[in-house]
């Protein structure tokens, strides 16, 4: 390991342990009014009226009459109303806000606030939406020639469903209007930019008159990467209207019922075998957008771009399409859009191989794809894989042969094993050129007289270490203590846009700005002087430009890996499914720090094993979430997973930060596929679906499978 | 009507309704914001006190309840020599992430420990399947308090 990936203490550990790290609803409501929001009852209506009763003194309610700017949440598009005008679109439609200084009288007033709606048809089948938001697609080879010379022809319908953030700490944000109509907002916040960028189009005001500040943030995953910007304006809108500043903090259940969440999907996967080998795959993918486009658009390129999997085909066909539905918008989620398609493909690949009568790993390791292959979109591999070596160190560590040999003709009594494997890769950064043409990232580093070096960057600490790994690479490039180098929550007034904190990109984009930055200072150093650096991203001079019309070209620079092995043991009475071995290998590069990317593994790791089997959001017929609560919406606990064995396999990527390269997502992307063939081994029934639930597994008995 | 109680070591008194929650005021009237608020409803643990030697949800617990009790929060455990133990560990294995189940990780821990000072990971895992935590996959807490059994031999 490089010397740099030695663990240090977090520089943020001390407050969060002693429990003084302020959160949003930490800080005193002296002054402050509660904001709660009014939402839609209905999936699908037209607004009517909206009947407010008489208002006490102090109180107020917004609504879409009193956006000062356009009623549109800017976010690629800008579809989602700040308040919904005309019609609703999901059941938690937001249609006004309330604000006032007692929390339980804002609560009665929400409840008596009567809204007059003129139902409409909803749409909650994805497949029979009618609405495409997205598509694209793309080729390469010669597909249709590759099926008709096939041995043999597959095709399967693969689908998965909603996953909730779950971050601790639910969503909130305070709006402070300061004087000449500027606006001050902190809270809960992956992006302060991406807020900035709406509420400029929501109040009709200049970017240098909001000020936005990220408060103690409780994780995020990518829940917290476009939501705030909905809150931050909607709460705007009120504060400004009040003249006070508001707060508004989601309780649990509201947060479930009406924040984004993971797409579910219903793919189409179709393949064409020659000679034991899959020679062509045409995949037709579709993704649930729900009311309004927020971020889909970018999550279907990259669930498009990523739908063969860590697998070489040489003649593919990939078409996605992300359409309307009248249930929440779904967003960002660890992986954006790319768990979907790695479950997809590997239970496809999974079931090729059990027909084809081989072992499913021997079979997925025959079609590993290797450096200098092209990719899905004909770009390349630029840089090792090494999925090969990952793979033998996993067969070995859980000792998957014997294992998958044993279990294969073990007897049948009340409790049943199964073993399973999966590989995934993730590209770091913005798909395509996002990062030259639209990110364009700033960091900047000020250095103090006292010798205290400042980074100054947006990127936000949610968890995932960002503060401690971008102090180390700071620390590391100009040979000073680690506590030379000060981190702050990112404050828009203070620091440049680095960019969202988002797409595993901060360690392999910024953090490089930040060391480039580190060796021009020191390089120009001055003792006793103030003095400021700033690097701007340039894409690598060996990277095939994305064309984004015909999906052709290096859709990420580089690639990080991972494979994974769950062990299963299914109690036959109960249908409970128990995770009794999980092994992981991931390559993220060089690791900045050790027990931080071991602490982001294993904890992507078990929300992909949450992702597999436990964690079921349903929809009833009147596109109401019934899961909308910790006790009906299961995560994972200490108690339901055993010790998590990590390994690492360090392949550098020469344009990162001492060789780093992404990390965040990749843990959670390719879980499923081990768990649910681990599961399918166990049962002896294929599945295509998750979660794959105990439901499922009784289910399957009672319609007569064997256990 | 006087709901007197001892927090963190200290004589206090709630002039309250009895029916408020315990978190609530704990939060507001008596500045304990280390007690987190997760979901009030009593899954996710954020909000864990310690009651009368107990790790209670403070979240399903009504003002009256805690009529002469002793309660424990983040705010007074800090300041023992238990607290610099586990603080150690959880800094040593990286148990905290995001920090929001942080404070009623350690409450749990401090419990686990004074149960059985020296739990194994089975024992730890179930002490802890209260306290849900979202970024770690729970396990460098595990380990923490693993740790912490051993270097703060003799402490529980």
């Amino acid at each position: 390991m490089a010397e740099i990936s030695g663990s240090v203490v977090k520089v943020d550990h001390g407050p969060k342990v002693r429990g003084e790290a302020r959160f949003v609803a930490d800080y005193p409501m002296e002054g402050i009014l509660y904001g709660k929001t009014l939402r839609s009852d209905r999936a699908r209506a037209k607004i009517q009226a909206i009947n407010v009763p008489e208002l006490p003194m102090g109180y107020v309610v917004a609504d879409a009459r009193d956006v000062p700017g356009k009623n549109g949440v800017l976010i690629i598009g800008d579809d989602t109303p700040v308040f919904a005008a005309e019609t609703v679109e999901f059941v938690g439609d937001p249609i006004a806000m309330v604000a006032g200084p007692d929390e339980a009288e804002v609560e009665r007033i929400l409840r008596e606030i009567e809204v007059e709606y003129e139902d409409l048809e909803p749409v909650l089948d994805m497949r029979k939406s009618e609405k495409v938001f997205y598509e694209y697609g793309y080729e390469k080879g010669e597909v249709d020639k590759a099926f008709a010379e096939a041995d043999k022809v597959y095709e399967e319908i693969l689908q998965t469903g909603h996953q909730e953030h779950g971050y601790l700490e639910t969503q909130g944000i305070t709006v402070v209007p300061l004087a000449g109509g500027k606006v001050k907002v902190h809270g809960s916040i992956q992006c302060p930019y991406y807020v900035r960028k709406a509420l400029v189009l929501a109040l009709g005001i200049e970017p240098g008159d909001i000020q936005v500040i990220q408060d103690v943030t409780g994780g995020g995953f990518g829940g917290k990467e476009d939501y705030p910007s909905m809150i931050g304006a909607r709460v705007a809108v009120t504060a400004l209207k009040a003249g006070k500043p508001v707060r508004v903090v989601y309780d649990r259940r509201e947060d479930m019922a009406t924040t984004s969440k993971r797409h579910p999907t219903y793919s189409v996967y179709k393949a064409a075998v020659k000679d034991g080998k899959v020679t062509a795959m045409d995949i037709d993918l579709l993704y649930n957008a729900g009311a309004y486009t927020t971020i889909s658009m970018v999550v279907l390129q990259r669930g498009t771009i990523c739908s063969n999997g860590v697998y070489n085909i040489p003649h593919m066909r990939a078409h996605g399409r992300s359409v309307k539905t009248n249930s929440v918008p779904n967003g960002a989620f660890r992986g954006f859009g790319a768990p979907q398609v790695f479950f997809a493909v590997e239970m496809f690949m999974a079931h090729i191989a059990k027909d084809l009568g081989v072992d499913p790993v021997a079979f997925k390791e025959a079609h590993f794809v290797k450096k200098g292959d092209k990719t899905s979109t004909n770009g390349i591999f630029h840089h090792g894989v090494p999925l090969p070596q990952m793979n033998e160190k996993l067969l070995t560590a859980s000792d998957y042969w014997a294992k998958r040999e044993a279990y294969a003709s073990q007897p049948k009594g009340r409790y049943q094993r199964g073993i399973g494997m999966s590989y995934s890769f993730h590209g770091g950064g913005f798909t395509g050129t996002g990062e030259r043409d639209i990110i364009k990232a700033v960091a900047a580093l000020q250095k103090y007289p006292d010798g205290k070096v400042e980074i100054l960057t947006s990127g936000t600490e949610m968890g995932q270490g960002l503060f401690t790994t971008f102090a180390k690479i700071v620390a590391k490039e100009l040979d000073c203590p680690i506590d030379q180098i000060i981190v702050k929550l990112p404050d828009t007034d203070r620091v440049p846009d680095s960019g969202p904190t988002v797409a595993s990109r901060s360690i392999m984009v910024v953090g490089e700005l930040l060391r480039r930055a580190a060796a021009k200072i020191k390089a120009e150093w001055k003792d006793g002087e103030a003095q400021r650096v700033e690097e701007r991203f340039q894409q690598p001079e060996w990277q095939i430009p994305f064309n984004y019309d015909t999906f052709q070209g290096d859709a990420y620079p580089t690639f990080s890996w991972g494979a994974h092995c769950v062990e299963i043991e299914v109690d036959t009475y109960t249908g409970e499914q128990k995770v009794i071995g999980a092994w992981a290998c991931y390559d993220v590069g060089t690791p900045i720090d050790t027990t931080v990317v071991i602490g982001q593994m294993e904890g992507g790791f078990l929300q992909g094993i949450g992702y597999a089997h436990m964690e079921q959001m349903n929809y009833d017929k009147k596109g109401r979430i019934r899961s909308n609560s910790y006790s009906d919406y299961t995560m994972p606990t200490a108690a339901d997973v055993p010790k998590m064995e990590m390994h690492l396999c360090v392949e550098e990527y020469p344009e990162g930060p001492f060789g780093a390269k992404g990390a965040g997502e990749l843990p959670l992307v390719g879980v499923p596929g081990a768990y649910v063939n681990a599961l399918e081994q166990a049962i002896d029934k294929d599945f295509c679906h998750i979660p794959v639930t105990m439901e499922d597994t009784l289910t399957h008995w009672r319609e007569g499978g064997q256990a | 009507m006087s709901i007197p109680f001892t927090l963190n070591g200290k004589p206090a008194a709630y002039e309250g309704s009895a029916t408020d929650r315990l978190v609530d005021i704990l939060r507001k009237d008596f500045k304990c914001p280390g007690v987190k608020v997760g979901c009030n409803e009593g899954e996710c643990g954020a909000c864990s006190i310690i009651m009368d030697g107990v790790l209670i949800n403070a979240c399903m617990v009504a003002a009256g309840r805690a009529y002469d009790t002793e309660i424990i929060t983040i705010e007074g455990f800090r300041e023992t020599e238990k607290f610099a133990v586990l603080d150690r560990c959880f800094a040593e294995t990286g148990a905290v992430q995001c920090g929001f189940c942080t404070p009623g990780m350690i409450l749990a821990a401090e419990c686990i420990l004074t149960k059985n000072p020296n739990p194994n990971e089975a024992e730890i895992r179930d002490g802890l399947s209260g306290n849900m935590c979202r970024c770690t996959g729970y396990n460098a807490i595990v380990h923490a308090v693993a740790l912490a059994a051993k270097e703060g031999k003799g402490l529980w």
